[in-house]
């Protein structure tokens, strides 16, 4: 064979794999309604992003079953961020060549935030099960993201509603561990506290995360006379810091976010966890919905579903809803379906409001009461 | 005046923390010139240890002040083995390379043991129990010091006082003062040298061992993780001090410790880190050798 003979064979082999990709990739997007799911998926966050991928399976799997939504099946797209922000630019670029139109995700607020620009171009409707951070839905700049949980700001407006109008405090201390997501709530607090009026912040402080003592910022708290301290930040520096002042024997009320409201905390601080409040996603554990959502994960994988289970399934569960309610696949058409029609999840029968957030999911005060934290009204 | 004398006392606690870290690390520079990075992961060791040890033997019924000695003792002895191993592992096979190779090894080393703890054991913080018993005449001062806080305490001036007077006056004492003076001229003159080298490392890893088991029962939690921020504290104390020198590990650890504890009563906490380290830098600047170090002779 001579030269140009293998061109033309290599031209005709080319065109040939190009048609018949084509033509594949026509075939799917004819057949099948094609929803996202991207978050961290790998890495050291994996374990939040990875109950929803599971939570999304199920659903699917389940309406599929059904006979899908519009009389089409349900197709997932599967894509890792790996919860960087610059790595999430790439999955969403990824989804949107794709073809997809809905997407479940992102996890992280960072990673969520720097996706989000790019499936706004694209008229590409995003559902996060997670991402909290206040202004994703706030700022009005993306009108196409709506979200499952309740935002950092509706966690700290809980904490000072609760510290001022039940424990009647007058003085509080906010600290925080100075990273993201324990420093917004904090501000947050010390705006609402401001803004109150009706209860002074005595002290703003940020600690250093993994210090081998925290006695002088405890010394600090008592010598600010606060009676109530709201901490935003996690579990490891809190169980020191509430250990350190109930040996001091303060007992200033302790009150703090859903990064404290875990098993470890009371697990690790023992006894001096009675009596410590935390915000957290409200209890819908006996709802019908949630129980078979739990369970239906026990028997598949063998354990607990971790971490934004019930959220990844409200929210595949609503954009699939949204789809059907709205008869196509259109963007404005799906928008106006999310805001409008109600759907039973199990998190409770949400819609979304005009900014985004879920109508519905909330957050609610826990106490720690011989070993467990139990749900106060 | 009652607020600075807590923050005095809350400081000296602190200070005598990083101050039994940074012996292991001040005695292993004296003589070999080497910053031991594993040393925060054999305080780790330590703890872990005394971790099992004592919930073994709360289980079979003991309690008190047997399970805090007991618990001890075989940590001390345990990490002690594993600060031996190490040596003989990781930096005897790299004594005559270059000066960076064996910080390379301990680096190495440090990362290697975090994440063997990691998989033996488990990411998740652990609690760890108060195995300093509470002490009845202290109850009316427990505002101030706390029974575990007074024993880190006067451990760390027991340890200092007993290390100065064992490296001041017993045999293997002069022998690592030689090895430290000059390691060639020791060996001519018929010290052995590596048994010496191998003491230093099993008497700073017994000395980290007995920190892990006070400080873990003085903050009720450890991971593989604590290893690493305490070491670097104390590493930093240790230069503060003078890296080399005994007293000077201990003095570098109480002025970090008090810098902290007042940087945070009196200022803010957010700047706790930078007062500390700012410290450091201004000392650095007008004692390059630390505060009570010996800026090094060039023989000729």
């Amino acid at each position: 064979m001579n030269r140009s003979g293998f061109r033309k064979v290599l031209a005709a082999f080319f065109g040939v794999v190009v048609t018949v990709f084509f033509a594949s990739a026509d075939v799917f997007a004819a057949d099948t309604i094609k929803l996202g799911v991207a978050g961290a998926h790998s890495g050291d966050l994996a374990s939040y992003g990875l109950p929803t991928v599971k939570a999304a399976e199920f659903v699917v799997k389940e309406i599929n079953a059904k006979g899908g939504v519009l009389g089409k099946q349900v197709e997932l797209v599967v894509e890792d961020d790996v919860c960087k922000p610059e790595v999430a630019t790439n999955t969403a670029t990824k989804l949107v060549s794709q073809n997809v139109k809905f997407v479940i995700g992102h996890i992280c607020s960072g990673a969520t935030k720097a996706a989000l620009g790019i499936y706004k171009d694209a008229k590409v409707i995003v559902i996060s099960p997670s991402a909290t951070n206040p202004e994703l839905t706030q700022s009005g700049a993306y009108p196409n993201f709506y979200r499952t949980i309740a935002s950092d700001d509706a966690q700290a407006k809980l904490e000072v509603d609760f510290a001022i109008g039940k424990l009647k405090v007058k003085k509080i201390a906010v600290l925080h561990d100075k990273g993201d997501y324990g420093k917004g709530l904090a501000e947050f607090a010390k705006k609402f506290v401001d803004e109150s009026k009706k209860a002074t912040v005595v002290l703003f402080e940020g600690i250093t995360p993994g210090a081998v003592d925290y006695s002088a910022v405890v010394q600090k708290i008592k010598h600010s006379g606060a009676e109530a301290v709201i901490y935003g930040g996690y579990h490891p520096e809190a169980s020191s810091i509430i250990a350190q002042m109930r040996k001091k024997k303060m007992k200033t009320y302790f009150i703090s976010d859903d990064g404290v409201k875990d098993a470890t905390f009371i697990k690790v601080a023992g006894k001096y966890a009675e009596g410590v409040y935390a915000t957290g996603p409200r209890d819908t554990s006996k709802n019908p919905m949630t129980v078979a959502a739990n369970d239906l994960f026990k028997k598949t994988y063998g354990a607990d579903a971790g971490a934004f289970y019930l959220n990844g399934y409200a929210a595949t569960l609503a954009v699939l809803n949204a789809i059907q309610k709205a008869g196509s696949t259109d963007y404005d058409a799906v928008s106006k379906a999310l805001t409008t029609q109600l759907v039973e999840t199990p998190l409770g029968k949400i819609k979304f409001d005009k900014r985004g957030d879920a109508i519905g999911v909330g957050f609610s005060i826990y106490q720690v009461q011989k070993g467990n934290y139990v749900e106060i009204n | 005046m009652d607020y600075f004398l807590e923050l005095l006392l809350g400081g000296l606690t602190r200070g005598s923390i990083y101050a039994l870290i940074a012996l292991g690390y001040t005695m292993v520079y004296g003589i070999i010139e080497l910053i031991n990075f594993a040393h925060g992961e054999i305080y780790m060791i330590g703890a872990f240890t005394a971790l099992i040890v004592a919930s073994v033997l709360t289980m079979s019924g003991m309690g008190g002040l047997s399970v805090l000695i007991l618990a001890s003792v075989v940590a001390v002895i345990y990490s002690a083995a594993y600060g031996f191993t190490v040596e003989k592992i990781a930096y005897k096979p790299l004594r005559q390379a270059p000066r960076l190779s064996p910080l390379i090894s301990a680096i190495g080393m440090s990362i290697f043991l975090q994440n063997y703890v990691l998989i033996a054991q488990t990411s998740d913080f652990l609690p760890f129990p108060s195995l300093i018993p509470d002490l009845p005449f202290m109850e009316p001062y427990s505002h101030i010091i706390g029974p575990a806080e007074l024993i880190i305490v006067l451990t760390t001036a027991a340890v200092t006082l007993i290390l100065t007077v064992f490296i001041k006056f017993t045999k293997i004492g002069k022998a690592m003062r030689a090895t430290a003076q000059d390691r060639n001229m020791a060996m001519l003159l018929g010290v052995n040298v590596n048994k010496v080298i191998s003491s230093t490392f099993i008497i700073g890893s017994a000395l980290a061992a007995i920190g892990g088991v006070l400080i873990a029962s003085h903050i009720g939690r450890i991971n593989f993780y604590i290893g690493f921020i305490a070491g670097i504290k104390a590493f930093t104390a240790a230069v503060l001090g003078g890296i080399g020198s005994i007293p000077g590990a201990v003095l570098g650890g109480l002025i970090l410790g008090w810098t902290e504890s007042f940087a945070t009563g009196y200022v803010s906490s957010d700047y706790e880190d930078v007062f500390a380290f700012l410290l450091l830098v201004l000392i650095l600047i007008f004692r390059p050798a630390g505060l009570l170090g010996r800026s090094p002779i060039q023989k000729v």
